[in-house]
Order: C-alpha cells, then sequence, then structure tokens
C-alpha cells in the first residue's frame, strides 16, 4: 500500500478564465469572483486521482478537508485520510505550506498539488527536494517544470511512480513570477527553487545506441567541458540554474544555486550578486558570461536571472557569452529557439543569432537564440 | 477488447515454454557431444600432454559449464528460438531505421555450402578466386549504386564504417598537417547516434545541428559551425525521420569550401537506390549497411556489414587490404598509400557479402530501383493511413511526403489517455507485432519509427494498421488492457529494478547465483 | 524479353492493379511524386551498370555455385592455417540453432516478443563466465581485435591515463586494428618478449612503468602460441603501478588452462569464433570482453549486458538490459564509444556449443589438440634445418623455423600447395625476427595422417 499525499489550492486557476494573471493576493480573487470566475482546481485534482486510481488501485490518500483535497478524493469514490484543515473561509498560502510539511513528516511516498506556479512555490518552501513530488497543472501561471502535461498525465505519471515503471526522480525547477508585474506586461520571473520529481522519461529496452548517459554525468561532462577552457585572465559570471552546479563543484566553489555568482582565477569573488554588485566585480578584466537555461520555455536571460542586466551583458560582450545545456534540455524545446528577453530591446536584437550551446565535453550543439 | 468482425488482426499467441535456464538442466554426468580421442600413435609418442602444462597456467578450478544430454540442449534452444519473434514470421515493420526486410533463405543456402564456410583468409589467393570474386563484384555493385570509385567491405556494421570514416578523415588532414587543428566534426540530430559517437572514439569534438522548425537540418546553423577547425560533416540522409534533405549539396558545397570533408551516412538508402547518389550529392566518402538495404540478415543483431565507399582521392587512405583485379586474377591488394591500416581482422565479414551480392544478383539494376520506389510507395501509404488514427501525428513538414520512413509520434495519444509509446509497443507484442520507440534523445515526443520497406504486402500493412488501430481504440476504452500488457507473450511484466541496482544485477548464472543465492536459482519444481 | 514483366518475387506490392490502389489512397499519380523533395540536379540521370538480375532462384544458385567452385576449401585440402581463425569441428545442433529463422531474421525487438533472444545471450554470458571466471561478460563485439580496442579505452577510462601497453607477441593484423581504434586518444607502446621463450621481458616492463601507464595487453597463449606461465607476477608489477592487466585469451584453452582472472587480469578478451563458428574467409568472428562484478568497469562497457531477473508472475525468468543508462567514470570520454549491430549470432552459436561440450568435453577437445600439437611438434623438430622456435608450453600453434633451409617461406608453401597443403602463415613480413618462419596451427580436426603427410612432404621438399 503506498500513501500519496493530495494537497488542492481550490483558488488556482481562477484569474485565467478571466484575464487576470493569478490569483495571488485576497483582493485579485474577490476580483476574479466578481467577475465570475468559477473554481477549476478541484475537478482537475479529481480528472488526475481518477486516473491514478484506473492504474493503480492500492493507494491510501491523504488530504487536508474540504476542498483542499477532501472533496476531490471523495469525488473519485476513494474516502481520504483527513490529517488537518486550511484557514476558513479563504485558503492561504500558509495552509498549503503547513499541509505539505505535514504530509512529508508521514513519509507519503509521493505529494500531487494542483495549483499553479505560486502552489508549487509554496510546496517547495514547505519541503524542498525530501519528498518527491508532482504538480497538477490547474494554475494560470505554469512555468515551472513540476508539472506533469494535463491533470490525466499526473495521474498517469503517479500512478507509474507508484507502481515502480519509472524508478528515477530529478529535481525540476520551480518559477516564480511576480503578478503584479505579469499583470503589467513585464516579466519578472525569478527562480525558486527545485522540486523532486518522478523521471517520467521511459527507457525501452532494446536500444541501437548504446547507452544513454544519466543527466548528471552530462552535467559533469559539460563541468569539464567549460572548466577546460576557464582562464584565470578572465572573470565569470555564472547564472543560475543545476546545469551549472556541477561546474562549480568542479571548480570547488560554493555556489548560489539560484542566483549569480562571480569567479575570478579560481576564487569566487560575488555570491549570489546584485546587478550592481557584478558591474563593480568585473571594472577591470574581460568578462565571460556562463548561462543555462531556465524553466519549460528555453529562456537564457531574463527568467530568474534579472541581475544580469543589459549593461552587464554590454560589458561582457556577446561572444564571450557561454551558453550550457543538456541535450534532453534542448530537444524539449521541440525546434523552437532559445530565448532572451532582457527588457531592452536593442539589447535583445543585439543578442539573437546561432550560438555554440556547450552539451557536454567535446560536445556542443549550434542552437538559434531569439528574442521574446 | 475483442478483435473486431472484419479486423486482420491474428488471434495470436506467441510459444511459451516457462523454459529454464540451461544451468538448471545440468545432472552430473550426461554429455551432449564426444570430442574425439587422438590415435594410438599419438598418445605413444606424446603421452596424455596435459602433463606439460606448467604448474602455474593449469586450470585449477573446475569448469562450470552445465552437464546436459545432446537432445535435451537442442530442445533448449529449439524452445528459446520459438520465444523469439523474428521478421520471417512476423510484419517486421515497426523496427524503423534498421530495415527489417526479407532475407532470401536462398542466399542462407548458398552461405551454407563448405565453399563458402571452410575457407581460411590466409590460403593462397589462387584456392580463394570464388571468395575474392565475390567481394570484388559487390565493390562493382556499390559503386555504381553510390557513385564512388573505390570500397573496402571490412567494417562491420554501419557505426564501425562511421568509425573508418573517422580515421579516414583523420589521416587524410595529418597528410595535409592539419590533423591538429582541424578537431571539430559537424553531424546533425537527426543523423544516427553513430555518427556522433563512433567520431567521437577517434577524438573529435562534435557539434550537432538541431533541425529547423520543419525538420530539417538548419543550414544556417550549419554555416555558424563550420570554421578552420571543421574537420568534416558525417550527416545522414534521408535522416532518421523519412526526411530528403534537398539542401545537401549545398551543406557539402559549405564544408568543402572550409575545408572539410564529407561522409555520407547512407543506412537509410533503401528508398534512394538508383534515385540519388553520393557522388551527385558531392560526397567524399560514404557507406551502405549490407545487413539493412543489402538483405542481408540481422541476426538477433549481427553479424553485419558496413560497405564503405570513397572518392579516388579518398580511396587511398582506405584499409587494407582491397581486392584488386588483374585480368581474370582476383588479389588482396595491400598497396593503399595512405592507408589508415585495418579496423576488422582479415578481409571483412565474409558471409554477410556474400549474401548481399547475392542478394543484388537476384535483383539486377531495375529491380534495386523498383525495390526502392515500392519502398518509398508502401512508407507513403502507412503515412496516410497512420495520420488518420486519431492520436498518432507525424511532427515536421506537414503533407509532404516522405522517403522511406516516417518518424511519427504518440504524444496525442499519450496525453489524452495516458497510454505511452511503451504501452502501446507492448499490448502489439500481442498481436504477434513488433514496434520500437527510436533513439535517444526524444526530439519528437512519445516517438515509434515505421519503415515498410519493398517486402511486405498491402495486405499485410493493412493487417499492421489493423493492429495500431485496435491498439489506439482499446487506450481510449480499456486503457488498463493496454498498459498491462502483453497478455498472449512469452512473459509478463518484467520486474527490471534489479538490472539498474549494482547490488542486484546479474549478468551471469553465477553472479546471480553469488548475489541471490541457491534456492532463487530454481524457476520451477 | 519474355518474362521481363514479371512480378519480382522480393517485391510483392509490384503488382500494377495494388500499386495503383495505393497511389489512389496518397492522392498522387506516380511514384515519382513522391519523390519530390529530391532536387532534378541531385537525380541520377543514367542506368546502374548491374547485369540484369537473376530472378529464377534455381538459375541465382547455379550461377553462384560456379563463382564459389573455385574456392579449395580446408576441407578439401589439408591446411595448418590459423592465425586467428581456426578451424574446430562445427556440431550439428550449432549449425541448426542459429540457422532458426526466429534467431537468425530477428534484430531488436523488447524482451518481450524477444525473450528468447535475451536468454540465450544471456546464457551465452553465463556460459562464457564459466569459462573464463568471471562475473561479467558483454553480448558480442565485432571480433577480437574490438574487443581489445574497447578493453584498452576501457583501462583508460577506468584510470584517466592514457598510454597502454602492448606485449608484442601480438598478431600484426590485430594490432592495426587497435591503433586504429585507439589512437590518437591512447598512446600505444611495445612491451618486448624474452627471445628464447617468447614470454614477457619483465625488465622492459618495469622500465616502462610510469604513472601515465593505463595498462598492459598481453596475449595467452600468443600469437605464436606459446604459453605465458608469468601472468600472476605480471599482474602484480601492475597493481602495484595502478595499471590495468588486460589478457587476451584463445577461449576454447580454457578447459584446461587457467583463466587470466585467475591470474590476476582485470579484463579478458578474445574471440568466439572457435566457438561452434565456421571460419568464413575470416568473416564470422566475434569479441568478448569480460570483467569482475565491479560497478566502475561495469560502468565503461560500451557494449549491451544482458541480465536475468523475474516477471510479476511466478515461474517466469525475465531479462533485460542491465545498468541501461550508464554513467561513465570520466567525464573526459562521455560518448563511451558506441555499440550496434555486432555479431550477437555468433554468441548464440557459441551458448550452444559450449551448452554440448560441457566441462568434460571442453577438457577432451583440449587434451586432443594439446596431444597433437606436440606430436607435431616433435615430428617436425626431428629435420636437419628446421626448429620450433621458443622454448615454452604450447597449446594449438607453434612458429616453425626453416630459415637454415635456405628457403624461403613462400617457397615452400608453394611447393606444399602443389601437394595440397595450406602451409603456416609467413611471419616474415610482420617480425623483423622471424625471417623465414611461419605460424603453424593444429586443431581436433588435424589427423594423425594430415601431420605425417605434412612431415613427409617436408622430408621429400628438403631432401
Amino acid at each position: 500500500m503506498k500513501t500519496v499525499g493530495l494537497i488542492v489550492n481550490p483558488i488556482a486557476g481562477m484569474g485565467g478564465a478571466v484575464g487576470l494573471k493569478g490569483t495571488d493576493g485576497v483582493e485579485i480573487l474577490e476580483r476574479a469572483e466578481q467577475l465570475g470566475a468559477t473554481p477549476k482546481a478541484k475537478a482537475r485534482a479529481q480528472q488526475a486521482v481518477t486516473a491514478l486510481l484506473a492504474s493503480h488501485d492500492n493507494v491510501e490518500l491523504l488530504t487536508y478537508g474540504g476542498d483542499m483535497g477532501e472533496s476531490s478524493a471523495i469525488a473519485c469514490r476513494r474516502q481520504p485520510q483527513v490529517i488537518g484543515s486550511g484557514g476558513a473561509p479563504r485558503t492561504t498560502p500558509e495552509d498549503t505550506v503547513e499541509a505539505a510539511r505535514r504530509m512529508a513528516e508521514r513519509g507519503v511516498d509521493l505529494l500531487l498539488f494542483a495549483g499553479g506556479d505560486g502552489t508549487a512555490r509554496d510546496i517547495c518552501g514547505a519541503i524542498g527536494t525530501s519528498t518527491t513530488a508532482l504538480g497538477i497543472p490547474a494554475g494560470v501561471k505554469i512555468h515551472s517544470a513540476v508539472f506533469a502535461s494535463s491533470p490525466s498525465a499526473a495521474g498517469q505519471v503517479a500512478a507509474s511512480f507508484l507502481s515502480g515503471a519509472i524508478a528515477r526522480v530529478k529535481d525540476a525547477e520551480v518559477m516564480d513570477i511576480d503578478e503584479e508585474d505579469y499583470r503589467r506586461q513585464v516579466l519578472s520571473a525569478r527562480l525558486f527553487g527545485y522540486l523532486q520529481i518522478p523521471d517520467a522519461r521511459r527507457l525501452l529496452q532494446g536500444p541501437k545506441a548504446g547507452s544513454a548517459l544519466h543527466d548528471r554525468a552530462v552535467q559533469a561532462a559539460i563541468a569539464a567541458g567549460i572548466g577546460e577552457c576557464m582562464t584565470d585572465d578572465r572573470c565569470y559570471i555564472v547564472g543560475p540554474g543545476t546545469t551549472l552546479q556541477p561546474l562549480m563543484e568542479l571548480l570547488g566553489l560554493d555556489n548560489s544555486l539560484l542566483g549569480v555568482d562571480v569567479v575570478r582565477a579560481g576564487e569566487l569573488i560575488a555570491r549570489d550578486a546584485s546587478e550592481r554588485e557584478i558591474l563593480e566585480k568585473t571594472t577591470d578584466i574581460p568578462c565571460a558570461l556562463i548561462l543555462t537555461p531556465v524553466g519549460g520555455q528555453g529562456f537564457v536571460l531574463g527568467r530568474g536571472n534579472q541581475q544580469i542586466s543589459p549593461e552587464v551583458i554590454r560589458r561582457v560582450g556577446k561572444q564571450n557569452i557561454i551558453i550550457a545545456a543538456t541535450p534532453e534540455k534542448l530537444t524539449t524545446l521541440r525546434g523552437k529557439p532559445l530565448l532572451v528577453d532582457t527588457g531592452d530591446a536593442e539589447t535583445d536584437a543585439h543578442l539573437c543569432g546561432y550560438y555554440r550551446i556547450v552539451t557536454g565535453y567535446r560536445d556542443a550543439a549550434i542552437y538559434r537564440v531569439s528574442s521574446y | 477488447m475483442k478483435i473486431q468482425k472484419g479486423s486482420r488482426l491474428r488471434n495470436f499467441h506467441q510459444a511459451k515454454w516457462d523454459e529454464e535456464v540451461i544451468f538448471e538442466l545440468s545432472t552430473p554426468g550426461e554429455r551432449g557431444i564426444h570430442m574425439p580421442e587422438v590415435e594410438r600413435e599419438i598418445f605413444d609418442s606424446v603421452g596424455d600432454g596435459l602433463s606439460k602444462i606448467p604448474a602455474a597456467m593449469r586450470r585449477e578450478t573446475s569448469l562450470g559449464l552445465p552437464e546436459v544430454g545432446q537432445m535435451r540442449v537442442l530442445k533448449h534452444f529449439l524452445r528459446l528460438s520459438q520465444q523469439n519473434l523474428g521478421a520471417d514470421l512476423n510484419i517486421d515493420i515497426g523496427q524503423g531505421t534498421c530495415t527489417i526486410k526479407y532475407n532470401p533463405k536462398i542466399n542462407e543456402k548458398i552461405a551454407g555450402s563448405p565453399k563458402a564456410r571452410a575457407i581460411h583468409p590466409h590460403q593462397d589467393v589462387s584456392t580463394v578466386q570464388g571468395a575474392l570474386r565475390v567481394m570484388h563484384e559487390l565493390e562493382l555493385f556499390l559503386r555504381e549504386i553510390s557513385g564512388m570509385d573505390r570500397f573496402s567491405l571490412q567494417p562491420s556494421s554501419g557505426s564501425h564504417a562511421i568509425l573508418t570514416m573517422a580515421a579516414i578523415m583523420h589521416k587524410y588532414h595529418e597528410s595535409r598537417g592539419q590533423a591538429h587543428t582541424r578537431d571539430e566534426l559537424i553531424t546533425t540530430m537527426f543523423s544516427h547516434p553513430s555518427d556522433a559517437a563512433a567520431a567521437a572514439v577517434k577524438g573529435y569534438k562534435i557539434i550537432t545541428i538541431y533541425p529547423d522548425e520543419q525538420g530539417f537540418p538548419d543550414l544556417e546553423a550549419l554555416k555558424a559551425a563550420l570554421s578552420e577547425r571543421t574537420a568534416g560533416l558525417f550527416i545522414t540522409n534521408p535522416e532518421d525521420i523519412g526526411i530528403f534533405n534537398p539542401k545537401i549539396a549545398e551543406f557539402t558545397r559549405i564544408v568543402h569550401e572550409a575545408g572539410g570533408i564529407c561522409g555520407y551516412d547512407q543506412a537509410n538508402a533503401n528508398g534512394i537506390m538508383g534515385i540519388t547518389r553520393a557522388r551527385e550529392a558531392d560526397f567524399d566518402l560514404c557507406f551502405f549497411n549490407l545487413h539493412k538495404t543489402f538483405a542481408a540478415p540481422h541476426g538477433c543483431g549481427g553479424p553485419g556489414g558496413g560497405a564503405l565507399g570513397a572518392t579516388k582521392e579518398m580511396a587511398d587512405f582506405l584499409p587494407v587490404p582491397l581486392v584488386g583485379r588483374d585480368g581474370d586474377r582476383y588479389f588482396l591488394d595491400f598497396d593503399v598509400p595512405h592507408t589508415i591500416g585495418k579496423v576488422r581482422s582479415f578481409w571483412g565479414p565474409f558471409p554477410v557479402i556474400l549474401k548481399s551480392w547475392s542478394w543484388i544478383l537476384s535483383m539486377g539494376a531495375e529491380g534495386l530501383k523498383e525495390a526502392a520506389r515500392i519502398a518509398v510507395l508502401n512508407n507513403n501509404y502507412l503515412l496516410k493511413k497512420i495520420t488518420e488514427i486519431d492520436g498518432a501525428t507525424s511532427p515536421y513538414t506537414g503533407g509532404k511526403h516522405r522517403i522511406e520512413q516516417v518518424r511519427y509520434s504518440w504524444q496525442k495519444l499519450y496525453e489524452e489517455t495516458g497510454v505511452d509509446t511503451h504501452d502501446v509497443t507492448l499490448r502489439l507484442a500481442d498481436f504477434g507485432f513488433h514496434l520500437w520507440q527510436s533513439h535517444h534523445p526524444f526530439v519528437v515526443p512519445q516517438p515509434f519509427t515505421i519503415e515498410p520497406t519493398e517486402s511486405y504486402s498491402k495486405e499485410e500493412l493493412d493487417e499492421y494498421l489493423d493492429g495500431l488501430r485496435h491498439v489506439v481504440q482499446e487506450a481510449r476504452t480499456e486503457p488498463e488492457t493496454v498498459k498491462r500488457a502483453p497478455h498472449n507473450s512469452v512473459v509478463h511484466k518484467i520486474d527490471d529494478s534489479p538490472l539498474d541496482d549494482p547490488e542486484k544485477w546479474a549478468i551471469t548464472w553465477r553472479a546471480f547465483i553469488k548475489k541471490r543465492g541457491e534456492a532463487a536459482a530454481k524457476i520451477r519444481g | 524479353m519474355p518474362g521481363r514483366d514479371r512480378i519480382h518475387p522480393y517485391i510483392p506490392n509490384s503488382v500494377p492493379e495494388v500499386k495503383a490502389r495505393m497511389l489512389a489512397e496518397i492522392g498522387v499519380a506516380d511514384v515519382d511524386e513522391l519523390y519530390d523533395d529530391i532536387p532534378e540536379e541531385l537525380r541520377f540521370k543514367g542506368k546502374l551498370n548491374i547485369p540484369e538480375g537473376i530472378t529464377s532462384e534455381m538459375e541465382l544458385i547455379r550461377h553462384v555455385e560456379d563463382v564459389l567452385s573455385a574456392n579449395q576449401t580446408c576441407g578439401e585440402r589439408i591446411s595448418f592455417l590459423g592465425s586467428g581463425c581456426y578451424r574446430h569441428y562445427v556440431p550439428a545442433i550449432c549449425e541448426e540453432i542459429i540457422g532458426r529463422a526466429e534467431f537468425l531474421t530477428a534484430y531488436a525487438g523488447e524482451p518481450y516478443e524477444d525473450h528468447g533472444r535475451f536468454q540465450a545471450l544471456f546464457e551465452y554470458q553465463s556460459l562464457m563466465g564459466e569459462l573464463l571466471e568471471t562475473d561479467v561478460v558483454n553480448v558480442p563485439t565485432y571480433d577480437w581485435g574490438q574487443a581489445a580496442s574497447t578493453s584498452i579505452r576501457m583501462a583508460g577510462r577506468i584510470t584517466g591515463r592514457n598510454v597502454i601497453l602492448v606485449a608484442d607477441t601480438i598478431s600484426r593484423d590485430r594490432l592495426r586494428v587497435i591503433r586504429t581504434y585507439c589512437e590518437p586518444v591512447m598512446e600505444i607502446v611495445l612491451v618486448k618478449h624474452v627471445s628464447g621463450t617468447a614470454a614477457l621481458d619483465l625488465n622492459d616492463l618495469q622500465t616502462q612503468l610510469n604513472d601515465s601507464v593505463a595498462g598492459l595487453y598481453l596475449e595467452n597463449p600468443s600469437y605464436f602460441g606459446t604459453v605465458e606461465e608469468r601472468g600472476q607476477a605480471i599482474a602484480d608489477a601492475l597493481q602495484n603501478n595502478g595499471s590495468i592487466f588486460i589478457v587476451g585469451v584463445d577461449p576454447i584453452s580454457l578447459g584446461v588452462l587457467k583463466p587470466p582472472s585467475q591470474y590476476g587480469a582485470d579484463i579478458s578478451c578474445g574471440d568466439i569464433q572457435n566457438l561452434g563458428n565456421h571460419m568464413y574467409f575470416g568473416g564470422a568472428l566475434g569479441g568478448f570482453i569480460a570483467t569482475r562484478d565491479e560497478e566502475k568497469y561495469v560502468m565503461e562497457y560500451p557494449s549491451r549486458l544482458f541480465g536475468i531477473t523475474k516477471t510479476e508472475r511466478e515461474g517466469e525468468w525475465g531479462f533485460g538490459d542491465v545498468a541501461y543508462e550508464r554513467t561513465s567514470f570520466a567525464v573526459r570520454e562521455q560518448g563511451k564509444e558506441f555499440v550496434g549491430t555486432a555479431a550477437a549470432l555468433y554468441g548464440i552459436s557459441a551458448a550452444v556449443y559450449l551448452s554440448l561440450l560441457g566441462p568434460e568435453g571442453m577438457r577432451e577437445l583440449n587434451q586432443n589438440i594439446i596431444q597433437k600439437s606436440q606430436y607435431a611438434i616433435k615430428r617436425l623438430s626431428g629435420f636437419e634445418g628446421i626448429a620450433v622456435r621458443f622454448d615454452a608450453f604450447h597449446f594449438k600453434e607453434f612458429v616453425v623455423d626453416i630459415s637454415k633451409t635456405g628457403r624461403s617461406v613462400g617457397e615452400i608453401n608453394g611447393a606444399l600447395l602443389q601437394e595440397g597443403i595450406y602451409g603456416g602463415k609467413d611471419l616474415g613480413d610482420d617480425f623483423e625476427d622471424l625471417k623465414g618462419c611461419a605460424l603453424y596451427s593444429v586443431t581436433e580436426m588435424t589427423s594423425r595422417q594430415d601431420i605425417d603427410r605434412l612431415v613427409d612432404v617436408l622430408g621429400t621438399l628438403l631432401s
């Protein structure tokens, strides 16, 4: 018998239908309700649980009371074990955080949550990568890589994970976009952190072309490839993302994973640097910028690394930008270009073109970068 | 779901013997075969022989091979063969990129002749004129089909031919003093993965061109990749998704301008024999897979053959020996000025060479072209029919024709039902069909690749289509039937968790017993 | 010409009515339209200069038999050729099994519909594991040269070093294969042998060892058929240097000889042609690589490794790829080589062979070969001017030195050929110090009469 925690953010997704971008904040929610928005998350969670139970019946569900999960379970004719309840009348982020923490403590095999980026952020803040989780897409903003492609796909992936058919897990990015900015047509996403999700990539038997390399091995190879070309007479501005973490490990440097670090002659001279710090530390030396696409849409600039401003980019120079990505990450773009969105149209236009993407040790791809 | 009336599907069930592992069949004292004892005179002259083995080199451990009577050995392996689905028995169009076509039985009979199998590579050439003639004639045929000037039959597979191309490319640049500066090999995402992997063995840095949104290799990206570090381009065409790159001549032109060598991966040549050639596209090197296009069987994964062609200029770098002809006499020619040396012991995979030669003899020029045209006809017929199935799509170049294969996607089906390619694959096995996914990484989501070749009749293609339709319908009505498949196969869902765990995996029987104990090593009784 | 319009037996959909129906379905008038992506300038306009097809099977085999009749086989003559391709007896059941269409025409099916292939190759690995006393053996690669090359690259990755020492008593043919595959990434340095015995020169080994040496590759029995007795001493020297010991071995010798793993080899490799496969002009080769069951070794195999497991149903064995997703310990060789179609069918044949022979059959076979080689050595050594080189134990091959007779190997072999005998391979071109020497091989297929006849003919020639 496996246990699955189910958390539903009942108000997620209400803004979308009425043209509001998200439901963070009570006023916005009330506006959404006035505009006639109805809750969608409950139904989406129900779709996912239905798909899960169809494939893997031997499951105990843990939920919070009412619309935070209990009612979705009951709608699937499954009485859950209710372990708490949210504050009435509205569920708050604190309720989500508390529910996630309790479920992790109880050692659930998988935590399913229905919501959007905001919900993912709350879950991530509560449990980090300690428990395997998976998002049921129900929110307006889905920029994080922790969601399945559809509610029923979430149920399918969950079932495969619980049955052991999916044996791997991977860290996936949780992005956070400021809704206020978003509503003003300004995207200012940042990389909030990582959740551990089931790795749904299925490796069939009977390969013709030999063994595939594990993701971490590819990242290590990327690190070796970049590390080999680094010199002491340059300063390296290293952007956020797990792909670049093995590079910092190779250099023996404590890195900020979610922030921008500056490296010079093998030393970390700024950790989680702001734009101003970057500029200050790089006045007297040629620079290179090491980036990796963040999130599912292939942004190399402008999502999660706004510290790397147009001015920083001007200082570095286009020819000194090094982009790294695993082949897996590039293929998920399905031919769409990598994107830049620095907030400055001229800079974006200047950055467009073909880049040599570091995809491993002595291994590169030629890929197009385009403005958002 | 029951097979619907009017469907061509069979009520198939694979043979299932629950056969033991051979070691389970061992009974001490049983014998499978006797080896002869030496003649009396030899024994009298040298004694038992064994006592002369130096003490340090005597086997001390007893030999743990099983002891099984002859008939039981035969039965065991016959049963294993029945638990295997060869192309001769099924409609093997689901292993796209592998060109699983008919391997004529007559060629097996030919290869079974003592005249073929009982000759040694170091015999005096006067005693192997037949074998050398076969090799020479196959070379002539392949020269025609490619437009190249010389062929080496030594490489043992497509990947091996790619390695050979990389070695030739290296030697070529070395001969011009550029081996160290030209260290980058360019390939494309939809070329076979071995184009990158085998070239990397020779120390090349690999630059991969990703497809544009239409699925074609991106010419602008190639331009961005080229430099004075470019050693060459290895490219599959038609690519593994079945698209012919119409700008291929432009590709070779700009690579040549940059000083690079162009190697044509013609593993997917089955649809273009007699239609278009490496010569017209201005390639320096090209190779064919004898076990694909040229009808030698795949043998569960080899032996294969990767015949490698070169232009006059590049022929000086081919591995030795080549097969020469002087009047009526054939000979092994070791006199190749800049040869890379050897890539395989002796002269090449002769049984494979023999079967491909015989196949081409049977086809003739017209037959080869007709095979290509019908392979393409069959493929486009399936393209039309498969994309009519709700759930299957053919990403890229919408509405265009494809050459000999298509990479399809079950992404829509997956999103709508949760049934993925792997599930479909296992369910199809229940009807005696084989379907494989594709190479990693998956640029096409939930991919499957179908290559019908010229060998299967329309009726058979329709039967396979019925299989796909049936499974898709099940995915929508009773998905658990699909997800719990196979039901009619040799075995049920395999517990593959130990296979990734160093503490539990067992690559030999002895390892299995060490890790799991004698008690686990008995499947029944 | 009559019959010109006949539908080729291999192309069913050439039937005009069928073709027309399919074209109509696609919505084109002619097959040509399906090629519209191929630009005009790339079209081949001529006619292939390939003879008209021999579509009648009867005529085809008549023609083919005529061509092949120019070959004179080792069965029709007496052969003493070996050098990596051997004429051993192939049991009838080996041919029966690998001729089965289910195996012959299968390729890369799932472990479900191709359960038999997975099991047969797992059994191959397991039977080889018994012979070699190793817990890991791969699915066959192309040949011994490839197996040795990959073993060397594995040693390079495991140690992170790039020099490989190679005992110089190796076939030059194989050495060339290794060079093509391993250079320039690995540097190959030859280690000398002791001239009188062909054993590895331990002093030379010591002088060559340093911290860039990934390992030593040594063949035992050597190319000259001699057996190296000091394997353990070599292994110790390598281990002290942090280097890997790779031994190339003739697997058929392991019925009575000690397997390399028992004298310290880290990797064993070799060829399986002689385990149930015919010679085929040197075309039916298959390479094996074997190691102990350590993750650091297993992860560096580029080959497929089939593993055994169970299924959800009681009473069923299941099989699959072990460590399909491998993590190289050496990021600097990210690709870890490649794998594809190689020589799986010959592995199945070897599995049948070893199952049939069992421990007793292997012992009997080895004894037969050893006795015959000793008999042949003894008889040939009795001649004035002829010497068998290298004072060592020989398994099935030995170097016959006729340099003192004043005749060349080519001359002698030409004369032997006149008498229906294929003499040993001339070593003079490959080994400077073996001018006038030839490599002779005997197997269980060589009869006493064959050896006596060789001796008689040589006697006449040299007298």
